[in-house]
């Protein structure tokens, strides 16, 4: 089974519901409505043998031509140790209600990476088991990951836990942001208001 | 594939017996203590943070509290340009850092759709071995010098320093190395490398032999690490485990024999597998891998003479990079002297390479395990997103697990087979 075949079986399994299918660079990405993800996850692990659940990650698209669909993506890696193939599941999530089914109950692993993404990008993962911060402190109050949260930081304080300063970035280090136009992509000194780019 | 399987041994295990007696009588239990481990403590490879409830001499509990290394490192990725980034993977797993730096260019140039020339595969082979051997080399000193071998530590060590020597002559750092580009290598060989790796491995079996005498005869050693933290075929894969400690639970899965990548697959090497799963088999597969990275290097330079050997003879014939004059650096005597040279350093310099729209993933078999690089790009010189997927990260989430049920004294022996670091834990 190829990836491509694997792709079109859950397609075809779950007539009814739109998918995207995409592939670059011999990856196959499957695009689909957030609340099949768990059924989708199920079928793949049980029925196509993706039981290696590689690396969940998330993706901001605010300031994007993608924006409308949903500001945030979270990404899914499966592969399979049967067919030595790799396919990608992408959910996008609207900004007003960051829910999304959790996978922990099929994978283990799947844990820490959501409590990871809810840390840094503030998606939050229904019948997770223990949906904590992981990297930052608890009760820190921002999702840093997210485009508008700026680069160097912003000030927070909670008295005898932790506080955090905005690093010192007036005048550089000079930042360049990814931008349709090459005069767009100029490094400049990091001082980003959302609107910039425009 | 491989005929490399660890002895039994039949030790007695003390916490599984005592795990049986509380299991029979409930009413001896009832008060747990919590033991805070970390983040300063010596025998957690870095600042990991364990807070263990133990009862009695058993833990029941553990919960890892890590982050005390977070940079930043995926906000500060979509800052800069593919290039800039290469230097901060070498603080991701900063006791391998020349393979980080291929997992991260090869992983830039899927994107790009660059296929490299022979001479830069070669070349990056025998890096990425020299960093597993490295890692290993750590990996097993530190464990072995929790466990009370000191000894063994002086003698990894040792033969790490001459690593570092090598890392040296071939890139100009021994430990920030950031030698790969998008598309090929920093620089080609220095005359003295390719003499000084053969004298390396040529000394470096016996090293190894030493080595494992030293603590598979140890009747410490084995005993802390027999029956020890036992990780089952299937709860390694529903964890996401991967590199030896997926294969010490009896997987056969190499990246580079199932995927190969940067010409794995012209070489011939064996992929050791453990049959238990304890800390013992862990510890045997990495001993393997070293003596299997030393066979690589050995076929990789004799490779080299076939591609310009070990002083390029030819560098117009064997390139160390692609040939795309907007996307890789010209060399400098032509920016000095020629407009359009000029042009290109510049905009690569300033503006980036053009990647173009797409995401990828690509996973490389690290000495930790897959160490993968998400890129969703929107095109132009910057990523839109970059996640890391490092294995330490995965080995730690599994820690709770994993400890529950042994003893407060086997805890350093596992931490040490999972053979973690931090910095690619935290990002």
């Amino acid at each position: 089974m190829t990836n491509q075949e694997a792709a079109e079986k859950i397609m075809t399994q779950f007539t009814g519901s739109t998918f995207l299918c995409n592939e670059f660079r011999g990856e196959v990405t499957l695009e689909f409505d957030r609340g099949l993800i768990e059924d989708v996850c199920r079928y793949a692990k049980e029925e196509l043998g993706f039981s290696f659940l590689v690396d969940v990650s998330s993706v901001d698209n605010i300031e994007t031509k993608l924006e409308e669909k949903g500001r945030f993506e979270v990404v899914y890696e499966l592969y399979s140790y049967v067919d030595y193939i790799c396919l990608r599941l992408k959910i996008r999530v609207p900004e007003e209600n960051p829910l999304v089914k959790s996978v922990t109950s099929l994978w283990r692993g799947a844990d820490w990476h959501e409590r990871e993404i809810y840390d840094m990008m503030g998606i939050k993962f229904e019948n997770h088991p223990d949906l904590r911060r992981i990297l930052m402190w608890e009760g820190y109050p921002y999702f840093p990951l997210r485009k508008d949260f700026p680069l160097a930081g912003k000030p927070t304080e909670i008295p005898d836990v932790a506080f955090s300063q905005a690093a010192p970035l007036e005048g550089g280090p000079f930042v360049t942001r990814p931008a349709d136009h090459s005069y767009q992509r100029e490094p400049r000194p990091k001082t980003f208001q959302p609107g910039d780019m425009d | 594939m491989s005929n490399f399987r660890t002895v039994e041994v039949v030790s007695p295990d003390a916490a599984r017996k005592v795990a049986a007696a509380i299991e029979e009588h409930p009413d001896l239990v009832d008060e747990k203590m919590i033991l805070n481990m970390g983040p300063q403590h010596p025998a957690t490879h870095g600042v990991l943070r364990l807070v263990l409830e133990i009862d009695g001499e058993i833990v029941s509990k553990c919960t890892a509290d890590i982050g005390y290394l977070h940079r930043g490192d995926e906000k500060i990725a979509e800052n800069m340009t593919y290039t800039q980034f290469i230097p901060y993977t070498d603080r991701l797993d900063y006791l391998a850092p020349l393979a980080n730096n291929v997992a991260y260019a090869c992983a830039v140039e899927k994107l790009m759709g660059y296929d490299i020339p022979e001479r830069a595969k070669i070349i990056r082979v025998i890096s990425c071995e020299m960093a597993r051997i490295s890692s290993h080399l750590l990996g097993l000193g530190a464990m072995s010098m929790d466990l009370g071998a000191m000894t063994v530590f002086i003698y990894t060590f040792n033969e790490r320093e001459k690593i570092y020597n090598l890392s040296e002559l071939l890139t100009g750092a021994r430990f920030t190395t950031s030698y790969t580009r998008i598309g090929g290598l920093s620089r080609d060989l220095h005359p003295e490398f390719i003499p000084a790796l053969k004298s390396f491995i040529g000394q470096f079996p016996p090293k190894i032999d030493e080595v494992e005498n030293l603590l598979s005869k140890n009747r410490i050693f084995v005993d802390r690490c027999k029956d020890i933290g036992v990780i089952t075929k299937e709860k390694a894969v529903n964890q996401g485990l991967t590199g030896v400690n997926l294969r010490g639970s009896g997987l056969d899965y190499d990246i580079r024999k199932a995927h190969p990548y940067i010409g794995y697959e012209n070489y011939e090497f064996e992929v050791p597998i453990g049959s238990v799963g304890d800390c013992y088999d862990r510890y045997k597969c990495r001993i393997e891998e070293m003596r299997q990275s030393v066979k690589i290097i050995e076929q990789a330079i004799k490779r080299l003479d076939s591609f310009g050997g070990g002083l390029n003879s030819d560098p117009d014939q064997f390139p160390i990079t692609v040939c795309d004059p907007k996307n890789i650096l010209p060399k400098k005597a032509d920016v000095l002297t020629k407009m359009e040279e000029l042009i290109n350093q510049f905009m690569i310099v300033t503006a980036g390479i053009d990647a173009p729209v797409g995401e990828i993933y690509f996973g490389a078999e690290n000495p930790k395990g897959e160490l993968g690089f998400y890129i969703n790009s929107r095109g132009g010189g910057v990523p839109h997103r970059m996640k890391i997927r490092s294995p330490s990260f995965v080995s730690i989430s599994f820690m709770d697990e994993l400890l529950r049920g042994y003893m407060v004294s086997d805890v350093p022996s596992i931490i040490g087979s999972l053979d973690i670091v931090m910095g690619e834990c935290d990002r």
